[in-house]
């Protein structure tokens, strides 16, 4: 059966009254609690994942979904909104959306992003759908060597390639592969300091609401603003001609940006939101404009944006890889249904995967006319009162650890976890490395594992099969890169500091 | 959720030496050696098992030490943190470790008192007294809030998601 009939047979399964109702209530819920501000779309994920327990898996994914577009639209009002960013993906946005704000232009910021983010996100989820089965269907017939060397290089990019410390991302990485480590999963218990309670682990969901959602809240109460920030009202969004004349090419070149770099292991929405700034500057008949609210400059970052969300979802549904810190986070609730992630994905649960890329599309249309005329709405969640806002993400939070067990021993965790997420945020340590180390470490030392059982014990399998070749090729020459780099700027600073002498 | 994009900070005059970094540093080199001991209790698997269960602890033990001690040396040549901004951040102003202590103290309420008393309670004290450490002006209002959201999602699991968080001392009340 081609793509076309399982995606028409997602179709029928996602646009079920039941279905549809769960996709609307991921959207508004997703979009609401995306707006909000200091909760961005992954921290909206892991607040709302308890929600989905005891939903029926393809409901669940369904209205997951809607969460996962809905949080990260949300978050792009914000910015616009307000002038302070809270996502590293939305930096880029405020800059122009909030000078068009300022000057009375918000209802089109808010239109050329809502707008931009269905086209793109339509574009990249109509690739996604091209790409991904052909992938899965190459990763499946790849062995254990391979897929552990994949793993090593997800971790390396997200580690070494992201971020601007990498002495931070190496420690956040083996701060997660530590965390990952505690249970006896190998027969032993490993790090469970005598407690029972830690056999099976610490749960991926406790550490992903305690990073997110209490580091971020203990950090915030550490440093609240005192005096509140500027909220510029707002209309129902709208565009004119010459903004739709000005908007559609920024929302093509965005997706053509986005949706490569999401695919890729080290891609995040950084670099291309970015790059689709600068693009947008250069090509403008207007340069002029840009510093005081182009509408170019916010066309074309949150269509990349969103199409390096798409894209994302390629490694994680095909080779079950997050990438980003709201791609771990899905993966858990794939977890959390007992499926299997991985290439086999797709064989395996074909129902549940076509109707999971089914209900993309109909969120994200469901985002462009929910949020349209919902948007004044939207904008006064702003307001809301920061004691009750910060209050009420540690009572979910602690809601959600404790609906994991029931026990109070979760709340514990949470809230130790909770401070090693304030004092990474303290010390600049990235969240995400932590994440997908303790995400991919077991799975890593379990294919390793696996590996050797295979070759009985012969190390040399590991670089055994091509693709792990060439994967160990690609992070050998990055590595070099970027050993070469720091050497050259050592002896530049070296050199700066002598003819300072 | 990642750090900000700043440009490094340019090499001053004086060197600035960030030493709540070496606590940081001290802390993760303690765990790093825990994990190694740790790895050192445990016994030699079955023989065909090709990855035995202190392989991967050494390993990760070994690495979180050895990035203490990088991190050491980077803080002593003037390497500083770059805190993560945020909304409602404002990192102009000092850091208000005062409140983050009172949050700290209700949080271990909730948890010490959640078995005995119950969600529906717990959860209502815990909104209500981190909304007032946070600065909310009405305890009444933060109280009645709290309840409702408590009782709300006791109901809420209880009838939406057939899950019945365990009452306390409310059970039969509920």
């Amino acid at each position: 059966m081609g793509s076309f009939d399982l995606l028409m047979q997602g179709f029928e399964a996602a646009l079920t009254p039941t279905n549809l109702l769960y996709a609307c209530i991921g959207v508004l819920l997703g979009t609401a609690v995306g707006v909000l501000p200091g909760i961005g779309p992954a921290m909206t994920l892991a607040l709302l994942l308890p929600i989905t327990y005891s939903v029926e898996p393809a409901s669940a994914l369904i209205m997951f979904a809607g969460i996962y577009y809905g949080g990260m639209y949300g978050g792009s009002t914000t910015s616009i909104l307000l002038n302070t960013p809270g996502e590293s993906s939305s930096v880029v946005t405020a800059i122009e959306g909030n000078k068009m704000a300022k000057s009375g232009r918000a209802a089109q910021a808010l239109a050329t992003a809502a707008i931009g983010s269905f086209v793109a996100g339509t574009i990249g989820t109509l690739l996604l759908v091209l790409f991904a089965p052909s992938v899965a269907e190459q990763v499946v017939k790849l062995g254990n060597p391979s897929n552990f060397a994949l793993m090593v290089l997800a971790l390396f990019a997200v580690t070494a390639v992201l971020g601007n410390s990498r002495l931070r991302g190496f420690i956040a990485l083996f701060i997660g592969l530590a965390i990952g480590l505690v249970g006896t999963e190998t027969g032993q218990p490993r790090l469970t300091f005598g407690s029972p309670l830690l056999a099976d682990g610490i749960d991926i969901v406790v550490v992903a609401v305690a990073i997110f959602a209490i580091g971020e809240a203990l950090w915030v109460a550490s440093h609240l603003r005192r005096r509140p920030l500027d909220i510029i009202p707002v209309g129902q969004p709208w565009m004119n001609r010459d903004d739709w004349g000005r908007s559609w090419k920024p929302w093509l070149r965005g997706t053509a940006l986005g949706f490569p770099f999401g695919a890729l292991p080290a891609g995040g929405a950084e670099l291309p939101t970015f790059l689709s700034y600068i693009t947008e500057r250069r090509l403008s008949k207007k340069p002029e404009e840009f510093g005081r609210g182009a509408i170019e400059g916010v066309a074309g970052p949150e269509a990349a944006n969103n199409a390096s969300a798409a894209g994302t979802l390629v490694p994680l549904l095909a080779i079950g890889l997050p990438t980003t810190a709201t791609a771990a986070v899905m993966l858990l609730a794939f977890q959390s249904y007992g499926i299997q992630t991985g290439p086999e994905l797709f064989d395996t649960q074909p129902g549940l995967v076509w109707a999971l890329l089914a209900s993309l599309f109909i969120g994200n249309a469901l985002l462009l006319v929910l949020n349209l005329p919902l948007a004044p709405l939207w904008a006064k969640l702003l307001q809301i009162p920061r004691p009750y806002l910060y209050a009420g993400i540690l009572f979910f939070a602690s809601l959600g650890a404790y609906s994991v067990n029931f026990q109070w021993f979760d709340l514990l965790i949470l809230l130790i976890l909770g401070l090693l997420g304030l004092a990474m945020r303290r010390f600049g340590i990235p969240v995400l490395p932590l994440i997908i180390g303790v995400i991919l470490g077991p799975r890593m030392e379990d294919q390793l594992t696996k590996s050797l059982a295979i070759s009985s014990g012969d190390v040399s399998t590991l670089w055994g099969e091509p693709v792990a070749v060439i994967v160990y090729v690609v992070i050998g020459a990055a590595l070099a890169f970027i050993v070469g780099n720091g050497i050259r700027t050592l002896s530049r600073n070296n050199n700066q500091k002598k003819v300072s002498a | 959720m990642t750090t900000t994009q700043h440009p490094p900070a340019e090499p001053s005059e004086v060197r600035v030496v960030d030493k709540a970094q070496y606590a940081l540093a001290a802390a993760i080199g303690v765990a790093g050696a825990y994990v190694i001991y740790d790895a050192t209790t445990l016994r030699k698997g079955f023989a065909d098992q090709p990855v035995q269960p202190y392989a991967v602890p050494y390993v990760v033990g070994v690495a979180l030490v050895l990035l203490a001690v990088l991190l050491a040396v980077a803080t002593a040549r003037g390497d500083v943190a770059e805190s993560e901004e945020g909304e409602d951040v404002d990192l102009t102003q000092g850091s208000d470790w005062v409140t983050v202590g009172k949050l700290i103290a209700v949080f271990v309420l909730n948890l010490a008192l959640i078995s005995w008393l119950g969600w529906a309670i717990t959860g209502a004290l815990l909104f209500a007294g981190t909304a007032h450490v946070l600065g909310a002006r009405s305890i009444v209002r933060s109280l009645a809030i709290g309840v409702v959201l408590s009782v709300g999602t006791w109901y809420g699991f209880y009838s939406g998601l057939g899950l019945a968080i365990p009452a306390g001392i409310l059970d039969g009340v509920l």
